[in-house]
């Protein structure tokens, strides 16, 4: 009786053992995979935080420079490394909202005095500021119809996002951006 | 050629590694040394006696908080400095937007849209908004969760606030 028993469990145990050695390739195959899409997901991170991204632009406040839609490419490797300069055009965490990032040009670093219309639409005057250390001061192409630094005041460097160096959308927009203020 | 082989593999592991690690780090969590008695007796609470010998602590610091941004008062948070890139600092929130902050008896700030109002635990020795304002909630790295060294301090970072003389915050109605 007992070795009936012994014998019966031998046979369960070989059927168990065939099941796993028929499932292990495609168990290892399915870990393959996890592991190749793991890998991707972690280089996409890696060049749209460190190097070069898309982004699509939204709103009037870089006309005519860019239009509502654009779709542009940027990078990090200027922000990172401390190299924007005046004049560049370049993505912002907005300090009035954390989650929207936006366009705007660079006007002025610390350190740097910058003047601008106090209300373009009513009067002339003139507000002179000087831009603190580790800030820098942002305001769009669109004078009459841009939220910036006239309104939020000069912007901590660190919120800096990225810098916009090429259009590539619409095709007809396709070109490099430079940090001349275009002139139509 | 198979030396070559075995050195190519390695790397490659390697490089896998580190990607792998960079993001973990970059969006979900990673650790780092405290320095400086600003939060004690939270964080480091024996940074300030120069007799006593004692190392940083280590903290986690999580960063799926900066998908939405949703902070509540006592979090302690890592941000960088306003006036210093480079710097990041290690604070507790204890405004959010729209609170109003006692600076003296005669003095009141409402902290604007998208800025919170940071104070360190031991507000003596601490440089935080009471010095440079109310900082905007995009200079925030992420979220300080636990200490996880040194072993006898592995624990939970509670978020109560301690009631300060000198920053008193009225709550808006809103939150």
């Amino acid at each position: 009786m007992n070795r009936e028993r012994n014998r019966f469990r031998e046979r369960e145990r070989e059927m168990g053992m065939e099941r796993l050695r028929e499932l292990t390739p495609i168990v290892k195959e399915a870990l393959q995979n996890t592991a190749r899409v793991a890998n991707f997901f972690c280089l996409l991170h890696f060049t749209g935080a460190y190097m070069c991204t898309v982004a699509k632009l939204v709103g009037p406040s870089m006309l005519p420079t860019f239009n509502d839609g654009n779709l542009v490419l940027t990078e990090r490797i200027t922000t990172r490394s401390e190299k924007v300069g005046s004049g560049d055009v370049v993505l912002v965490r907005a300090p009035d909202d954390p989650r929207k990032v936006v366009a705007k040009r660079v006007k002025g670093v610390e350190g740097d005095v910058v003047s601008y219309l106090l209300d373009p639409k009513k009067t002339d005057e003139l507000n002179t500021v000087v831009v603190p250390k580790g800030h820098i001061w942002i305001e769009g192409d669109n004078a009459h119809n841009s939220h910036d630094s006239r309104q939020f005041g000069p912007v901590p460097y660190a919120l800096l996002h990225s810098r916009v160096f090429f259009v590539v959308w619409p095709p007809a927009d396709f070109r490099s951006v430079g940090n001349k203020v275009l002139r139509f | 050629m198979t030396t070559k082989n075995f050195v190519w593999n390695i790397a490659k592991k390697y490089f896998t590694a580190g990607l792998i690690g960079l993001t973990i780090s970059d969006r979900y969590a990673s650790l780092t040394a405290v320095r400086g008695s600003s939060m004690s007796p939270t964080l480091n609470p024996h940074a300030g006696n120069s007799s006593r010998f004692a190392f940083d602590d280590y903290v986690l610091i999580e960063k799926l908080c900066l998908q939405k941004y949703k902070f509540s008062r006592g979090d302690v948070v890592v941000f960088r400095s306003p006036s210093n890139y480079k710097e990041k600092h290690v604070k507790r929130i204890v405004g959010l937007p729209g609170d109003w902050i006692d600076l003296s008896s005669i003095d009141t700030l409402r902290v604007p849209e998208g800025h919170c109002w940071v104070v360190g635990d031991n507000a003596a020795f601490s440089t935080d908004s009471r010095s440079h304002g109310p900082i905007p909630m995009g200079l925030i790295c992420g979220r300080v969760t636990h200490v996880v060294w040194p072993p006898q301090r592995i624990g939970r970072i509670d978020g109560t606030v301690s009631i300060l003389p000198e920053v008193q915050v009225h709550v808006s109605e809103e939150h």
